[in-house]
């Protein structure tokens, strides 16, 4: 048994190498970076070099994240409920079909629709010019923080919806109805026999959320205004013009410690889940 | 459901609310509706634009002139497909080569540290990867790799990697332990009893893996940007850069040549693809 058991370590271990290598590796190396000088010494100046630039943008960064993912959160759950209690089976199809749509579509084809559908002349403005709510010369451009936040939103609401309504459609079926026979309505069944068992599941959603807005560099780039900006198109700035990765690493760093928080939530929900499973 | 169905009738609750809710409803799923197909209509419609300016609401030429351009053997675009749909059937081979051993071994419940070797493969996902890309192009210059097919591929790999393993546990999990008994008691040796006996029963769950990996690989842009770069010019790169130039009409074209395979893909998979699923996954 034993000798079977470290024959399974040597079938894992290729796979762990190279998360070790290509991706716990340069992550402690952009701790180290973020801390150091270049003949080693350990040092804040890196760190207030990125406070004092770029302080501007990271709250613009928290600003989105939150907005962003506030709003994911309660689009997510109020498409899940509706897919979990609508009485209207024809429409729970329509809407199972629309949520999922953006599912496989690159972030990069997001923001290029975004980038034209959302500008002055694009075809949301135009739709309202010729519907008559606007006039040509009221139109304004969406491209900025409001297009961030849109494009972010339309593109992960699938995936946080999918991960809700799996949760809500993993729950004890008889606990609704049973609810629902003593009389309460379908908007009591969500708040106190739905919700409080997903809160979980919710939070994973929107922590992975958080952790892929912090990564994305093609919608900022594309859909951002230029200052303020996101954090990721500060990180690539410095790098590819100036190559300096310690700003880099330090503005790294500030990224990481945002998600940090989050990401503990979600490592400890899942080692608890699986826990108990194994 | 027919049940919840009639309990709403006779629960005495009048026919108009009922009728309100309906149309309440409704109305959600057509904003609902307008908001995911709007930019994706524009999106169709900037491909056959030849001018469109402002204040007209509708492009005031339409015609195939970029389509002609794009698919030209001569334009950046073929090349780039090219090159792209090599990085990604690269990357699946690295990633099943990789994830078939892991995964099989880590679907046996005797594996030690299961929990930390699952947690291991998900930290990948669980970190933003802009700063750790930005410090492997920094690692790979070193090494000649920036710049390289081989580097591309690496990057892809380690960010495929999480759905592979996940899925490929997954899939091996399902497989029926007493037929791999079964075989090496009529004699059968490990390695044989695992390509006739195991890899067929897992070989649905593995195909979708290698779906989710090579659309990863195919649709990446931030890896590609800082290791890649300028060398290696991938279907992402090239509508970044097009549509950043303004040139709409071949970045829209090649937003398009990217949706095809997501679309394609989204249509064979959609059976797995189930909530349920999703919340069995990993288990």
């Amino acid at each position: 048994m034993r000798q079977m058991q470290s024959h399974n370590l040597w079938l894992v271990a290729p796979a762990a190498l190279m998360v070790g290598i290509f991706f716990l590796y340069p992550l402690c190396f952009s701790l180290y970076s973020a801390v150091t000088l270049d003949g080693g010494g350990f040092t804040l100046t890196h760190l207030y070099k990125a406070f004092d630039l770029y302080s501007k943008d990271m709250l613009f960064t928290i600003f989105i994240v939150f907005v962003s993912v506030s709003i994911l959160a309660s689009l997510s759950v109020t498409i899940a409920a509706l897919i979990t209690l609508s009485p209207f089976r024809s429409l729970v199809g329509l809407l199972a079909f629309l949520y999922r749509l953006p599912l496989f579509i690159p972030f990069i084809v997001t923001a290029q629709m975004m980038r034209t559908f959302l500008a002055k002349n694009g075809l949301m403005n135009n739709a309202f010019i010729e519907s008559g709510l606007l006039t040509p010369m009221e139109t304004i451009s969406f491209l900025g923080w409001g297009g961030i936040i849109i494009t972010f939103v339309w593109k992960q609401m699938a995936f946080s919806t999918l991960l809700i309504s799996g949760a809500m459609a993993a729950l004890d079926d008889s606990q609704i109805q049973a609810a629902r026979n003593l009389g309460a309505s379908r908007f009591r069944v969500l708040v106190q026999i739905i919700l409080p068992q997903i809160t979980a599941s919710i939070g994973i959603a929107m922590v992975l959320s958080t952790v892929t807005i912090m990564s994305v560099l093609s919608v900022p780039l594309m859909i951002g205004t230029g200052t303020p900006t996101m954090m990721t198109a500060d990180m690539a700035f410095r790098v590819n013009s100036y190559g300096d990765y310690h700003v880099a690493n330090a503005l790294g760093l500030v990224s990481y410690c945002i998600c940090g928080g989050l990401a503990y939530f979600y490592l400890r929900q899942n080692l608890k889940d699986k826990g108990a499973i194994s | 459901m027919i049940a919840t169905q009639k309990q709403y009738y006779f629960s005495g609750i009048s026919i108009y609310s009922v009728r309100f809710s309906f149309w309440l409803q409704s109305l959600f799923i057509l904003l609902l509706a307008l908001a995911m197909f709007g930019p994706i209509v524009n999106l169709l419609i900037w491909t056959v634009t030849e001018s469109w300016y402002f204040p007209n609401s509708l492009p005031s030429q339409w015609g195939f002139k970029y389509w002609l351009q794009v698919f030209n053997p001569y334009s950046d675009v073929s090349g780039s497909l090219l090159t792209s749909l090599l990085i990604a059937i690269l990357t699946v081979v690295v990633c099943l080569l990789v994830s078939v051993p892991a995964g099989y071994a880590l679907s046996k419940n005797s594996m030690p540290f299961r929990v930390f070797w699952m947690l291991l493969f998900l930290i990948p996902q669980a970190f933003p990867n802009l700063t750790v890309y930005m410090n492997i192009a920094r690692l790979f210059y070193d090494f000649g790799l920036n710049g390289t097919l081989l580097g591309v591929v690496l990057v892809h790999s380690v960010h495929g990697l999480m759905f592979s393993i996940w899925i490929s546990v997954a899939a091996f999990s399902s497989t029926d332990p007493m037929l791999e008994r079964a075989s090496r008691n009529l004699g059968a040796g490990p390695i044989y009893t695992f390509f006739h006996i195991v890899l067929p029963q897992a070989a649905p769950g593995l195909v979708a893996s290698c779906i989710f990996v090579f659309l990863e690989s195919l649709d990446e842009f931030t890896g590609t940007f800082f290791v890649g770069s300028p060398n290696i010019n991938t279907l992402p790169l090239l509508l970044y850069t097009a549509s950043m130039e303004g040139n709409y009409q071949i970045a829209s074209i090649t937003a398009l040549i990217l949706l095809v395979p997501s679309i394609l893909f989204m249509v064979i998979i959609h059976k797995f693809m189930k909530p349920e699923m999703l919340s069995k996954l990993g288990k």
